[in-house]
């Protein structure tokens, strides 16, 4: 057995090897992690690979980057009144003509809305400003009515702001009935007010017999409220403007705004059928997915174009602005209801026996149950679908819809401007403010993303 | 619910299920649902079709697809197949289609280096080529396509100098307003050997690579897959290629004054879109890309370094084959993407399918219904057999859990 621990070493002991005579060498200290060298190094030049990447990226940012900024910034031309100011000078071209922008800029915004009622379209934008901010931030007071105005009090309101026509007009027109003017179409919305009534009475609670009075009641206190409304609409007087003047940047945020309320709930409604047990709904909504999905979108207008108006009676002509709106939602819900889909089917069977074993119908298992957590669970996959819409209200330039795009289209080719750098300069700045928009909505799906993955992570 | 009203119906009848109102049973309401469905879609289905007859014949225009053989009487400026003013209406769709099908493919194969590269340098630890791949994806996701494909045509390619001041490539290309013009491969007669060469090549190089396999299921023992294929599919072809006495050539483009003579001439509406679809699609595989990767769990990395494999088998065996398994779905989708949005060449003036027979053929024919059916047949048709074949991808690699 050994006594001595080895804690102070006898001298001349050279047949312990295993026992250290000198000191050991001291090593240098550690390579610096931290502090702006030590991050260059583990960032950027850690291996000699990784410094040849980084040379390499550098070589690409160094021939891109300083193009860039000398074009939009420090050699474009900021004022000016017309081609004079962007034409090549000394032989060297200009960079970005945003002199160009600046003087067409009402005309990206408005197209040709008329100049005395584009306060209209300002409150427009003002009125969707707000109820966005409504329904994104997360502390503001009622939500829930943030909805409602964003889904119904917002669209009609902006219908009849752009258009100057009455937008509850369709309340009115079971009084139709009575002068005898359009007697189909009175009975339509007659049916449709009095359903309203009941089924809200029904989903009240209140026996069937009770809730056709409360349709009744519907029926004539909303008739005479269109009918009132038509009054005061008139008393307003704003001017009807046709659909053919809306242009520019206001167009492309009109049908993108429809779109994206059109699109979920349908795609919703289209989920649950392709989900449904029954067959029949469920080989139309499997059938109607496939189909849009299937095929490019510019085909899809293409119809809405050309065929709708085939298959119409002779005598209804719809406007061309609605029937692109028409297939642009269609055509987003069919990815919507892929999305929504996605979500139901992520959630766990459980969730659906116990809503079922709770004695709740289907309509209010799902309303209550299982959409609430399934949305939850897509909102950055339906902001996605949102982002692609917006994208492709870019297409309705293909079917002659005055929209931002042909805005900047039909400005970049006006002769006043005719200068070489201006086409590039009307691109630029389209691609900025799509970029806005689409990057805006990325960034909110984003957070999203993350505030409920904190949520799942307790 | 309302169901509380009914009772039970007693001890009257032998059936003791209470006794439910119609409307009240679910199976009588799925039934009468989905017949006032069927009905709906049908009565909207007859209306549309009686009124387009109605409309067609008020309008005079034909129906039916007898316009198929008339002589369309336009010409098409990029062709893969002879196609002359005094051809067919059908001749011309399939010189549409074929155009399409090649910018698809060409955009397809390109997009995939592209969206590759960009994806996995995402992921690079190398802050700064982490930080471009994540620009260039940010920037070209948020714009939209048909905005590039403006940009690149208009802003670009028509800003290309003129004809006389044509920009000299290396190689022997010129590129000007009217395109890019390549030399043009000229096959001499043993050529077909080189080719028949690369075939069999490719087909003894699949065979090995099977034995391969099942020896080293059998054995374990591994053999040198890699360098016998590029053997036989790159040294073989080459060597055949010499010995049949070099049998290919190529014809410069000649610079004139005013035109450009000889060689290929690659119009400058299919380089824009081509250009637009594989920068634009590439920034969405990159992100797919990220996505596979990401969602192969470190674990995996880890316990294949614990069993003693190094980097290059763990990454080849190990991470690319799962991630492989959540990447391919989505870059399908993205393939289809691409091909649904090559119809956007009618913006730039690009004769596919639907620029020519969408556009002209129905502006000439008038004959909408028809020549929209047709269309949308084709883009579905592509589709359905791309999913068909994805699913069958998808049954074949699944996870197979317990």
């Amino acid at each position: 057995m050994s006594t001595e621990m080895s804690s102070a070493p006898p001298s001349g002991t050279a047949s312990r090897a295993y026992v250290r005579a000198a000191a050991a060498q001291v090593l240098p200290p550690p390579v610096a992690t931290s502090g702006l060298i030590g991050w260059l190094r583990t960032n950027l030049f850690s291996s000699p690979g990784n410094t040849l990447l980084t040379l390499l990226a550098l070589l690409i940012a160094f021939w891109i980057i300083p193009g860039f900024v000398r074009f939009l910034i420090t050699d474009a031309v900021w004022s000016g009144a017309d081609r004079e100011a962007c034409v090549a000078k000394g032989g060297v071209l200009p960079g970005a003509c945003w002199a160009f922008v600046k003087d067409r800029l009402a005309y990206f915004i408005y197209g040709a809305y008329p100049v005395e009622s584009r306060w209209r379209a300002d409150l427009f934008f003002l009125l969707g400003a707000l109820g966005i901010g409504w329904l994104l931030w997360l502390n503001a007071p009622r939500r829930d009515l943030g909805l409602v105005y964003f889904l119904v009090v917002l669209p009609l309101a902006v219908y009849g702001l752009l258009s100057g026509r009455n937008p509850l007009a369709f309340l009115a027109y079971p009084y139709d009935l009575v002068t005898g003017r359009s007697v189909i179409l009175g009975l339509v919305f007659a049916a449709l007010l009095f359903l309203a009534g009941f089924l809200v009475a029904r989903s009240e609670g209140v026996r069937a017999g009770r809730a056709a009075l409360f349709g009744l009641a519907a029926l004539v206190i909303l008739t005479a409220a269109g009918l009132a409304f038509e009054r005061l609409w008139g008393a307003i007087g704003l001017a009807p403007v046709d659909t053919a003047r809306w242009g520019g940047l206001m167009v492309t945020l009109v049908v993108a705004g429809v779109g994206i309320v059109a699109s979920l709930p349908l795609g919703i409604l289209l989920a649950l059928g392709r989900r449904s047990k029954l067959p029949v709904i469920k080989f139309f909504s499997v059938l109607f997915i496939e189909f849009v999905r299937g095929v490019p979108l510019i085909t899809v207008l293409f119809m809405a174009n050309t065929m709708l108006p085939l298959f119409l009676p002779d005598d209804i002509t719809v406007d061309k602005l609605l029937r692109a709106l028409v297939g642009i939602a269609l055509f987003a819900s069919a990815y919507m209801a892929e999305v929504v889909r996605a979500g139901l089917q992520a959630l766990p069977k459980g969730q659906y026996e116990g809503a079922m074993a709770v004695g709740l119908g289907y309509w209010q298992m799902m309303r209550l149950i299982i959409l609430p957590q399934a949305l939850k669970v897509t909102i950055p996959n339906i902001v996605n679908t949102y982002i692609g819409l917006f994208k492709d209200t870019s297409l309705l330039l293909i079917v002659g819809i005055f929209d931002f795009l042909k805005a900047i289209e039909t400005a970049r080719i006006d002769p006043q401007w005719a200068a070489p750098t201006v086409s590039a300069t009307g691109y630029a700045f389209a691609a900025i403010v799509y970029f806005i928009f689409c990057y805006g909505m990325a960034s909110y799906a984003r957070a999203t993303e993350r505030r409920l993955s904190k949520a799942d992570k307790r | 619910m309302s169901s509380i009203d009914a009772r039970p119906s007693g001890a009257t009848g032998s059936d003791s299920r209470p006794h439910v109102a119609f409307w009240n049973n679910p199976k009588a309401r799925g039934v009468l649902f989905q017949m006032l469905l069927f009905l709906a879609v049908g009565f909207l289905a007859y209306a549309a079709a009686s009124n387009a007859i109605e409309n067609l014949q008020k309008q005079k225009i034909a129906s039916g697809f007898g316009f198929w053989n008339n002589i369309a009487g336009f010409d098409i400026g990029q062709r893969l197949i002879p196609y002359e003013t005094t051809s067919t209406y059908g001749r011309a769709f399939w010189v549409g289609l074929l155009n399409t099908l090649l910018v698809a493919g060409i955009g397809i194969v390109l997009a995939t280096l592209l969206g590759f590269v960009i994806g996995i340098a995402r992921l690079s630890r190398n802050w700064l080529v982490a930080k471009l791949a994540t620009v260039y994806v940010e920037l070209i996701r948020n714009t939209p396509l048909l905005l590039q494909l403006l940009f690149w045509y208009n802003a670009v390619l028509k800003a290309l100098p003129e004809v006389r001041e044509s920009l000299a490539l290396p190689g022997g290309a010129f590129l000007n307003t009217r395109g890019l013009f390549v030399p043009e491969p000229v096959f001499g007669a043993g050529f077909s050997l080189v080719l028949g060469a690369l075939g069999a090549g490719f087909v003894a190089h699949l065979g090995i690579r099977r034995w391969a396999r099942r020896r080293q299921e059998r054995t374990g023992q591994r053999a040198p897959v890699l360098a016998i294929g590029f053997g036989l599919i790159v040294l073989l072809p080459l060597l055949v290629y010499l010995l049949a006495g070099q049998p290919l050539s190529f014809a410069y483009p000649d610079l004139g004054r005013f035109n450009i003579r000889g060689g290929v001439q690659v119009y400058p509406e299919f380089v824009a879109l081509l250009l637009g679809l594989v920068i634009y699609t590439a920034a969405f595989i990159a992100e797919v890309v990220r996505a596979g990767i990401q969602a192969v769990s470190k674990g995996q990395t880890e316990a294949a370094y614990a069993l003693g494999l190094r980097p290059g088998p763990t990454l080849d065996l190990v991470v690319i084959p799962q991630a492989m398994r959540v990447i391919i779905p989505p870059l399908t989708s993205q393939y289809l993407n691409l091909t649904k949005n090559s119809s956007l060449a009618v913006a730039v003036g690009y004769p596919d399918l639907v620029q020519v027979f969408a556009g002209t053929v129905l502006n000439q024919t008038g004959q909408a219904v028809e020549v929209i059916a047709i269309t949308m047949a084709v883009y579905l048709t592509i589709s359905l057999a791309t999913s068909l074949i994805m699913n069958w991808y998808n049954a074949r690699k699944a996870l197979v859990e317990r």
